[in-house]
């Protein structure tokens, strides 16, 4: 029966020794993760336990006319009306023509095009150019050509002077990868069918696309402008220039003014305060908000990009 | 209507090779879940050594997940539960101190769509041999002509095997799949619908190749193609809505088959 | 057949139905605006690049002159000067010397040659800084040690605008950036695309790019507030905020980017080269290691590349954290200031249109080159990865 023992061998399936070579790197990947994980647990954590006890309803509602850097009546309402404002304008420009360029990119563009392959590197280029470059591009084009072009060489600048309406244009610019990216995701996700069931009852290709494809795409248009003010509502470099300010009495008035930033105002806090000990639970503070802004935009986005990408499993 | 009536289909008069026959792989009522869906349903069958048994049925009636229960490749799918047991050579291969690693070095599997790797021909051959350990160059070369010739893909590429296996076309990159699943030596050769994505002259290679492999391999093959089934294997297993249906020699199952479904189905009234 | 009211007036008929794009003007017309509106991008990449470099122009054809002291041509001498020279001389635009008539024109000269008496008469004072031997090439100053010899300066009596510390500032950080933050973004993409239960995945994943949501401003604040305090403490080093600090900070806005694109390129390998080495009986970790890593080769280098062109460009972290000296040194621990950094801090306080404003859109036209070349790059090495991973996949 020595077949049988030679094939029973063969056949035995238990360990020949412990495989240490990838337990070791399948823990030290692992570890990575987990310390990437943790380094994201600890900024949330020690900006939360610092800022807690100053993060009030007054802090938020408060404003900072007396003095922005006294602990007991600072408050960030005009820097979160200032970003909020910002951010507003700047989807008002940058929704429709993402929506537009994704609804080219997908519906109506052959992929093999040159003009196709174009757009596309332009929309990846511009997802890359640094922030600061941006501001330089808002100060150079929107108010020194554009701004200055509309005042016409008026002694007091009436347009040609940082304002928001600058620092949305210059921030909408900056955005507009993420919501072109964004809403073909979700154009990508539909399935052919449906269109071809609306042309097929004779629609026109205009009226498959406003009446199916763009509302069946409009969680996915929603993702990317959620991306876009969760992006846009911490950056810092491309407003320095553009609109943001230092100190101000008052709110914005118009679009023409300038404004004071979330951003912006954690960036002063940190450099520039007369007593960086004193003004430390004012910074943890603000720096909660912005972060509680920022945050909570993108845990929303990643939701309603999970569902679209769920949808986009089921359809195929 | 009898169910000889399909002339076309040619059986398989290859008699099973001489010695063969020991039971090798038996299940005992394995139930298989996905998440909440019961796939398959107390599947209990013996397949015996150096035989080549089919797998047919519709799709979706759990042929190709019966199948990928040998060398546990559902264990990579996180909502899979699987109950019964399986044993191959006598051992439970769902028991605890079973090394999935050891035993699929020792249960060759060819897909469905070929998938060589992204390197040379020579390389792909050679990966899961150095993945059994073997080192030498001198042993890496004769086990790889040895497998190319196996596949009977040696003469076609004997003058390239240091290219890409991606410039390969359809039937010879099944046919390398095939040598690398060879060239490890394994018990049992599992084969999920080897030919299903190539021409009929690639496919009639592949048969072949089956027939001339059954020597020394037990093998196990899903098909949808009946008349496939036919022709290489011994024994034939009927599948339908995750429930083994009749499991016989293909002689019996395509000529005089216990029941109903399966008359049905190997005369094509559906599936 | 179904018993739907047949509403529908018959009168088009099948005649109406051999009619080109002309039968709907509408639908033509709106169909070429959506073509106008997508090459929007196109037009923002170009105009980007035209409006910085614009601002730079003057500098790069030798027109700006930062010297403190210029030669003085006496005023009595006006007539041997042609109107060009004149022009030029007195620094007029075309239009101002047009409007200037000859009176005013000598009471310019007068003054060129008051100013002239007070200006400093020594050897730097009558220098251009602005020409490009003094960005690059190593100078010696009369006011600054000798070896001080890459100076960026750009207030003062003279006007230093050595780049070279600034190069050396932004390297330094990116460098350190990307040491620390590639292996760890690299290893978790591994994990989370190859290795962990796909369950798992599910929620490593956004958790991870969670990362991209905090806004650089914050990372900065952590840099400087947290981190460097931190890191002083384990290293002992002198300076508290340098270029380590710095560029540690700048890993963490890193991370997220390469951890992305590497995820990304890795996925995108066919489930079935996995598959197939996995049932020959290979690890998890040897399939992902000797099987898809080296399929997604080129994905991951571009996950480094575009990584990269991220660190150079951050602005907000190295601002904050980096102490923004422009010291001409390799150290790593000594404070540090980058191209971007420099932009940041002093384009409010320079004189618009003056020659450091010029100054600040040349090192801003040259970063957005390098990125727009990095970016390319990397664009291009995704794209043939995924062409080359799907023709193979037929």
């Amino acid at each position: 029966m020595s077949t049988t023992t030679v094939k029973a061998s063969r056949l035995d399936f238990r360990s020949r020794g412990f495989d240490f070579v990838s337990f070791a790197f399948t823990s030290l990947t692992g570890l990575a993760t987990l310390f990437i994980l943790g380094v994201l647990a600890i900024i949330i954590a020690n900006v939360v336990w610092h800022g807690w006890s100053t993060f009030s309803w007054r802090f938020l509602t408060g404003s900072a006319d007396q003095d922005m850097f006294d602990v007991n009546k600072a408050g960030v309402l005009p820097m979160v009306i200032g970003t909020a404002l910002r951010v507003l304008v700047m989807t008002v420009f940058v929704v429709p023509v993402g929506v537009i360029t994704a609804v080219y990119l997908t519906e109506y563009a052959q992929s093999t095009a040159l003009t196709t392959r174009i757009i596309r590197g332009a929309v990846n280029n511009l997802a890359g150019v640094p922030s600061i470059v941006f501001g330089l591009f808002g100060l150079g084009f929107f108010i020194s050509f554009i701004g200055r072009g509309i005042d016409g060489g008026a002694p007091e600048p009436h347009w040609g002077k940082p304002a928001i309406l600058w620092a949305s244009l210059t921030l909408s610019v900056m955005t507009l990868p993420l919501v072109i990216v964004a809403t073909e995701e979700s154009l990508r996700a539909i399935t052919p069918g449906l269109r071809e069931a609306s042309l097929a009852l004779g629609a026109t290709k205009l009226e498959t696309i406003i009446k199916i494809v763009v509302p069946e795409a409009l969680p996915g248009i929603l993702t990317g402008g959620i991306l876009a003010v969760g992006r846009a509502g911490g950056e810092v470099a491309p407003i320095l220039f553009t609109g943001a300010a230092y100190y101000m009495r008052d709110l914005p008035h118009s679009l023409t003014d300038q404004f004071m930033d979330l951003g912006y105002h954690v960036f002063i806090l940190s450099t520039q305060s007369p007593d960086i000990e004193k003004t430390r639970p004012i910074l943890f503070a603000t720096v909660l908000a912005l972060l509680l802004l920022t945050l909570s935009l993108n845990l929303v986005a990643v939701i309603v990009r999970a569902r679209v990408r769920k949808k986009m499993r089921a359809g195929h | 209507m009898a169910a000889i009536s399909s002339s076309q289909v040619t059986l398989n008069t290859v008699k099973p090779t001489v010695g063969a026959g020991e039971p090798l792989i038996t299940s005992e009522q394995v139930n298989l879940y996905y998440g909440t869906s019961h796939a398959l349903k107390g599947i209990s069958v013996t397949l015996g050594e150096r035989h080549v048994t089919a797998f047919i049925g519709p799709s979706g009636c759990g042929k190709s997940t019966f199948l990928r229960c040998f060398n546990r490749m559902n264990d990579l799918i996180d909502s899979v539960r699987i109950t019964g047991s399986i044993k191959i050579g006598g051992q439970d291969i769902y028991s605890k101190d079973v090394d999935v690693i050891e035993l699929r070095k020792r249960i060759g599997m060819v897909f469905q769509k070929s998938n060589p790797f992204p390197k040379s021909i020579y390389e792909n051959i050679a990966y899961g041999l150095k993945l059994h350990g073997m080192k030498a160059k001198s042993d890496l070369d004769s086990t790889v002509e040895q497998s190319l010739r196996g596949a009977a893909l040696w003469e076609e590429v004997k003058d390239r095997l240091h290219t890409s296996a991606m410039g390969l076309s359809g039937g010879q990159q099944q046919r390398l799949c095939i040598a690398r699943a060879i060239a490890i030596k394994p018990e049992i050769l599992l084969m999920d619908e080897p030919a299903s994505a190539l021409d009929p002259i690639a496919t009639a290679k592949i048969e072949e190749l089956i027939l001339e492999l059954k020597k020394d391999f037990t093998i196990v093959i899903v098909t949808h193609n009946m008349q496939q089934a036919a022709r290489i294997s011994d024994y034939t297993a009927f599948f339908y809505l995750g429930e083994l249906v009749e499991f016989d020699t293909t002689a019996k199952i395509f000529t005089n088959p216990s029941k109903r479904q399966t008359e049905d189905y190997v005369t094509g009234r559906f599936g | 057949m179904t018993n739907a009211p047949h509403t529908a007036k018959r009168t088009v008929g099948w005649m109406g139905i051999h009619r080109g794009h002309k039968a709907r003007p509408a639908e033509w017309l709106a169909e070429k605006l959506i073509f106008l509106v997508s090459l929007t991008a196109i037009l923002m990449v170009f105009l980007i690049f035209v409006f910085v470099a614009r601002e730079a122009l003057p500098l790069v054809f030798g027109q700006m002159n930062s010297a403190a002291a210029r030669p003085v041509i006496p005023a009595k001498e006006m007539g041997k000067l042609k109107p060009d020279e004149l022009r030029d001389y007195l620094a007029l635009t075309p239009e101002e010397f047009k409007r200037l008539d000859k009176e005013a024109l000598t009471a310019l000269m007068e003054v060129r040659e008051e100013e002239g008496k007070e200006a400093p008469k020594d050897k730097d004072a009558t220098v251009n800084t602005t020409e490009w031997k003094y960005l690059f090439a190593p100078h010696e100053w009369s006011d600054s040690r000798p070896e001080d010899r890459y100076v960026w300066q750009p207030i003062g009596r003279i006007h230093k605008y050595n780049l070279w510390p600034l190069i050396i500032g932004s390297l330094k950080t990116t460098i350190v950036a990307l040491l620390f933050s590639v292996p760890l973004a690299l290893a978790a993409a591994i994990y989370v695309s190859q290795l962990c239960r796909p369950s798992l995945k599910e929620w490593l994943k956004p958790a991870i790019e969670l990362l991209s949501g905090v806004p650089s401003v914050v990372l900065g604040f952590f840099g400087l507030m947290v981190m460097a305090t931190f890191l002083q403490g384990v290293l002992g080093y002198q300076s508290r905020l340098n270029a380590f600090v710095a560029g540690i900070a700048l890993g963490l806005a890193v991370i997220p980017v390469v951890f992305s694109i590497a995820e990304d390129a890795l996925t995108s390998v066919p489930r079935s080269y996995t598959q197939a080495a996995l049932a020959l009986g290979a690890s998890k970790w040897q399939a992902a290691w000797q099987i898809v890593l080296p399929a997604a080769a080129p994905g991951v280098f571009a996950a480094v590349v575009l990584g990269f062109g991220r660190a150079i460009g951050e602005t907000m972290v190295v601002l904050m954290a980096s102490g923004n000296a422009s010291i001409m040194s390799f150290s790593l621990f000594d404070s540090t200031r980058s191209i971007t950094a420099t932009i940041a801090a002093e384009l409010a306080e320079a004189v618009f249109g003056g020659h450091h404003y010029r100054m600040l859109f040349l090192i801003g036209a040259m970063l957005f080159i390098v990125t727009f070349l990095t970016n390319l790059a990397g664009d291009l090495i995704m794209h043939r990865l995924k062409g080359r991973l799907e023709g193979k996949a037929k």
